[in-house]
């Protein structure tokens, strides 16, 4: 201990004691993530049981593109469930940045990249949009969005015309999804991960320390690296074998997995550590206690929309680039996958409460329902009854945990 | 008497056709608390929200330290060092007690939010508030009981070095021991040289915790009293309206 301080921070004590607070924070209701991983390993479990196929190696890879879409979409989304609101428009929104891409790239010759710039400051620019009847107007966030998925629909039927289906002609943007980073880069994706893991961690202590606080025992953090060593190092040595059924090889990470990690490492880090991510759940808990307390909260209302339409758009190219094409329905049918990903990961349709890693565990539960059961060859309606039981279920589970941690439901 | 912290002269408030604020006026000194009461509806709600500066005047002076200013919005109130714990507790229940006390002015480095200096500084105001009863500063709000968040609500105004701190009814929802502790709390902030103004309607608080008592009645400031030079009695014929200041005050 630094500081002969009788009142704690949380940091003090043994490992012993870290972990039995760890297990008390869990008991009283705050149990994060925990679940969806609990629903990951149980239904893996029982799909490999069902389905040999399922626990192949090219299927293992294929989970990874399935869930990339998703968990770009419900990342997006907790920008915006954070402050207790939703984007139902956030689906069509990526489909109408990806009709105006190709209409750029294929039809006008434009340079792929400034197709990709002028995608996502479409995205910007409907969330500017969605922001300003919310924030500043204050329509109800569900009327506002629900009107664009209607309206966006029609705009990508303007774009593209009726049934206009345009190819995916830049490689650059097929090969996200398709194609794979070598096997060495996949191991220097993983140490860059431990690096800046350390490295970030490093940085912790040593600020704690300046400020004379206490430090959690160093071991934490190595255990900590630890498990990123061995579960990414799992990953990465899995992905890296041959999974081709032909003689053609394929094999390594899928140069999706590092774009959608560091949009998840950069999200992550401003909204445990800026100004604008702690505003994001003052105003989710509370936003008059926020604005009492001089928080622009219509500013952060108008970004939060900004940021999840803008992400929504990189969620548009994953799928693009998955599919090769783009036509006027895209991004039709995902929003509400989305916000279920997001809701099963735990975060909070109440606000104030989730991560942007709950949101990709989440995707990946989602995901593997759909790839699980697509495997066993049951009808897709098996699939939506699934999917939508796992929502209620997720969403009662967050309910009664509000409950159970003294928050009033509003 | 030195100069007070704040003084209010003639402040009237209406909202259409209802004069909720007929020419008031209230003084606070440094050190001490002044309570204000008055029945539901007298309107000390709405003059408390004027000094914060969420709902301003329409017209009337106010001086701070001697000086005329603007209370137009919350900023300017901040600004100036004033700090209302609202009736409503003003906390985000999500957040924990070092991200409450600092919301909105957190620390910064390399634009980064500053934790530990956070931590340490909450600690710090807690203790020199002789808070004991919480654990960790880096316990949740919703995690605590309604004595432990007024402390949390008034630890806050300390640590933002308010000069003038305004409570809006801080026991109404609490238990004995809870609000001798919050009482405690309150003398504490005022020996510290803060002019407090508290709002209460249980007058045996109010003659343990106060200086002066100033009584609204029907938006009008009918009596500012000394404590000690007054009595229960009193006060509860001029928040009825069955005494009068002028005339039988002799
Ligand atoms: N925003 C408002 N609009 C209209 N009337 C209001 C408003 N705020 C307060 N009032 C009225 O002003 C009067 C005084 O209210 P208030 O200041 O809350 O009283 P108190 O806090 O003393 O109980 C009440 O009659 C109330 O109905
Ligand atoms: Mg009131």
């Amino acid at each position: 201990m630094t500081t002969p301080t009788t009142i704690g921070t949380g940091h003090e004590g043994s490992i012993r004691e870290q972990v039995t607070d760890y297990f008390h924070r869990l008991r009283s209701g705050d149990m994060g993530a925990l679940p969806a991983l609990g629903g990951f390993i149980v239904l893996s479990t029982l799909f490999s049981f069902l389905n040999p196929y399922f626990l192949t190696k090219l299927n293992f890879a294929n989970l990874f593109t399935q869930a990339a879409t998703l968990m770009m979409l419900a990342m997006a989304l907790v920008f915006v469930i954070l402050i207790g609101e939703i984007d139902l428009s956030a689906g069509v929104t990526s489909g109408v940045a990806m009709a105006v891409f190709v209409l750029l790239v294929n039809k006008m010759g434009v340079n792929w990249i400034i197709g990709v710039l002028v995608a996502l400051l479409v995205g910007i620019a409907i969330g500017g949009f969605i922001g300003y009847f919310v924030a500043k107007v204050r329509v109800p966030s569900f009327v506002v969005t629900l009107g664009l998925f209607l309206g966006l629909q029609g705009l990508e039927l303007v774009l593209l015309g009726d049934g206009g289906l345009f190819r995916i002609e830049t490689p650059q943007i097929l090969s996200i999804m398709n194609d794979n980073m070598p096997p060495w880069a996949g191991w220097v994706m993983l140490v860059i991960a431990l690096a800046v893991s350390y490295g970030m961690g490093l940085w912790d202590r040593n600020r704690r320390k300046a400020a004379g606080v206490a430090n959690r025992p160093a071991a934490l953090l190595y255990a900590k690296l630890g498990a990123i060593a061995v579960g990414g190092g799992v990953v990465v040595a899995i992905l890296n074998q041959n999974r081709a059924v032909s003689i053609v090889a394929i094999q390594g990470v899928p140069i999706v997995v590092p774009i959608a990690l560091a949009i998840l490492w950069i999200g992550t880090f401003v909204l445990d550590r800026t100004r604008f991510g702690r505003n994001l759940y003052a105003v989710g808990g509370n936003p008059e206690a926020a604005r009492r307390a001089g928080i622009k909260i219509t500013m952060v209302r108008l970004f939060a929309f900004v940021t999840c339409s803008t992400l929504a758009v990189v969620s548009g190219i994953f799928d693009a680039s998955r599919i090769g094409s783009v036509d006027a329905s895209a991004g039709k049918s995902i929003v509400l996958s989305g916000v279920a990903a997001a809701v099963v990961g735990g975060v909070s349709l109440f606000g104030g409460r989730g991560r942007l890693s709950h949101a990709a565990i989440g995707a990946f539960v989602i995901a593997i329902i759909d790839n699980g059961l697509g495997l066993l060859g049951l009808p897709s309606g098996v699939n939506f009854l699934v999917t939508g039981g796992v929502l209620i279920l997720a969403a009662t589970v967050d309910a009664v945990s509000r409950k159970r941690t003294g928050g009033s439901l509003r | 008497m030195d100069m007070p912290v704040i003084e209010l002269t003639g402040v009237t408030k209406s909202f259409g056709p209802v004069d909720v604020l007929k020419g008031v006026g209230l003084s606070a000194y440094a050190g001490k608390v002044t309570a204000l009461v008055g029945d539901n509806g007298a309107g000390k709600s709405t003059l408390i929200k004027g000094l914060a500066g969420v709902q301003p005047y329409d017209s009337g002076e106010i001086k701070f330290a001697g000086n005329v200013v603007n209370l137009h919005t919350p900023r300017d109130a901040s600004l100036l060092g004033i700090e209302v714990v609202y009736q409503d507790l003003a906390l985000c229940e999500n957040l924990d007690i070092v991200q409450n006390m600092f919301l909105g002015r957190e620390d910064m480095k390399h634009g980064t939010l500053y934790e530990g200096v956070m931590e340490r500084e909450a600690a710090k105001t807690l203790q020199g508030l002789s808070v004991r009863t919480v654990k960790s500063v880096r316990q949740k709000v919703s995690s605590l009981s309604g004595g432990q968040r007024q402390t949390v609500a008034i630890a806050r105004s300390v640590l933002r070095n308010a000069k003038l701190v305004i409570l809006d009814e801080p026991t109404a929802a609490l238990g004995v021991a809870q609000t001798e502790q919050v009482l405690h709390l309150v003398r504490r902030l005022a020996d510290a040289g803060v002019a407090v103004i508290i709002i209460s309607h249980n007058l045996v608080d109010i003659f343990k915790v106060a200086d002066y008592i100033s009584v609204l009645y029907l938006g009008q400031m009918v009596a500012s009293l000394e404590t000690t030079k007054t009595n229960n009695a009193d006060v509860v014929g001029y928040i009825t309206g069955s005494k009068t200041y002028i005339g039988d005050n002799s």
